[in-house]
Order: structure tokens, then sequence, then C-alpha cells
């Protein structure tokens, strides 16, 4: 389900309020991102820790479409 | 009911079997690119694993998101223990952790 650029980056940044965020739109389709998220929420948690805080911000707001969204999280 | 045997047989494959990737389609035929890319990268590491077919079975694939409290496939166990998705497995490649971890797990070296 497409998702704007706007929508999803505020998404990420009403759970990461410090973030800085990077989102690619993969394919011009609005509907396969990357984001690179840079957070201190993110320090001294393993990678899947992180991404699954990132999942848990857009819980249902991807519609299962979550496999189209890439992940890069770092910690500041 | 079935719920329960799916959730068995995933215990069972990652009890049972080192390296167990979860993916869509299987190694010999992908059908997803997220799911041929890691198993791209076990066949280059020289890592036997068992691959399972999420397609095959709408409960497993339920099943293991669940299990793994982790929305996507393909998923990657090693000795029992979930190491990622996809892209956490491209960073871990890039970065090394995966030789090392491989290396620490199982009796790989490259």
């Amino acid at each position: 389900m497409p998702l704007e650029r706007d929508t999803l980056e505020k998404l990420i940044l009403d759970a990461f309020a410090d973030a800085e965020v990077i989102i690619t739109d993969l394919a011009g389709d609005n509907d396969h991102w990357s984001a690179e998220i840079i957070s201190k929420n993110f320090a001294g948690k393993s990678r899947i820790e992180q991404h699954k805080m990132v999942y848990a911000a857009l819980k249902g707001k991807m519609d299962g479409e979550l496999h189209a969204l890439q992940l890069r999280t770092k910690d500041k | 009911m079935t719920e329960n045997l799916a959730l068995k047989n995933i215990k069972d494959d990652i009890e049972n079997n080192d390296v167990v990737l979860f993916m869509k389609g299987n190694a010999k035929f992908p059908q997803c690119g997220f799911s041929a890319l890691v198993a791209g990268v076990l066949k280059d590491f020289g890592v036997e694993f068992k691959d399972v077919n999420v397609l095959l079975d709408p409960e497993l694939r339920q099943g293991i998101k669940d299990f793994s409290d982790w929305p996507t496939i393909p998923q990657l166990y090693v000795k029992g223990e979930f190491v990622g998705g996809c892209d956490i497995i491209k960073e871990m490649t890039e970065s090394g952790e995966l030789q090392e971890l491989f290396e620490e797990k199982l009796t790989i070296k490259k």
C-alpha cells in the first residue's frame, strides 16, 4: 500500500524525536522505501532490537507492507 | 490445532538444524529478491542450511512471524537464535560480523 514520504518520515520522527532520517524511494512508486535512521534511542541495542523498535513505531500503519521497507539503523 | 502444529514444526526445525532459513520459495528457486539474497549469502559462505518455504503454508508463514516477533520474511536462525532478516544479514556481511558469527557458532572458515 503506497505511503507518502512525509507520512513515513513523520511516523519515524514521532517515535524517535532526535532522529536523523534519510528516506529513499527505491522504485519511484511510493511503495518501496529505504530508511536510514540515526538516533540515540538505539544505543546499546542489537540490530534486531533496533529494527523491532522501528517496526513497532510503524505498526499497523504500513498494512503488512513492511517487506517493502529497507532499514538501516544507527546509534548517534 | 494446526497453528500449534506449525509452531511445533518451527521449533523442531530450529532445534534440529544448525542453520535454518525461513524464506519465500526454496534455496534452489527463491521467490523473492530478499530471500534470494540471504540464500545467496549462505551459499557464498559455504554454510549448509535448511530452507523452509513459508509460501507452502499460511500458518507457517504467520507462525514464524509470531514466533520471532518479526514481521518480515526471510528470517535466518543460527544455532536456535534469530540472527535477522535481509537488511541485517546484508549489514553483517559487509561489516564482517556474519563471518565471525559463522566461525564462532559453526565450524566454517573462509
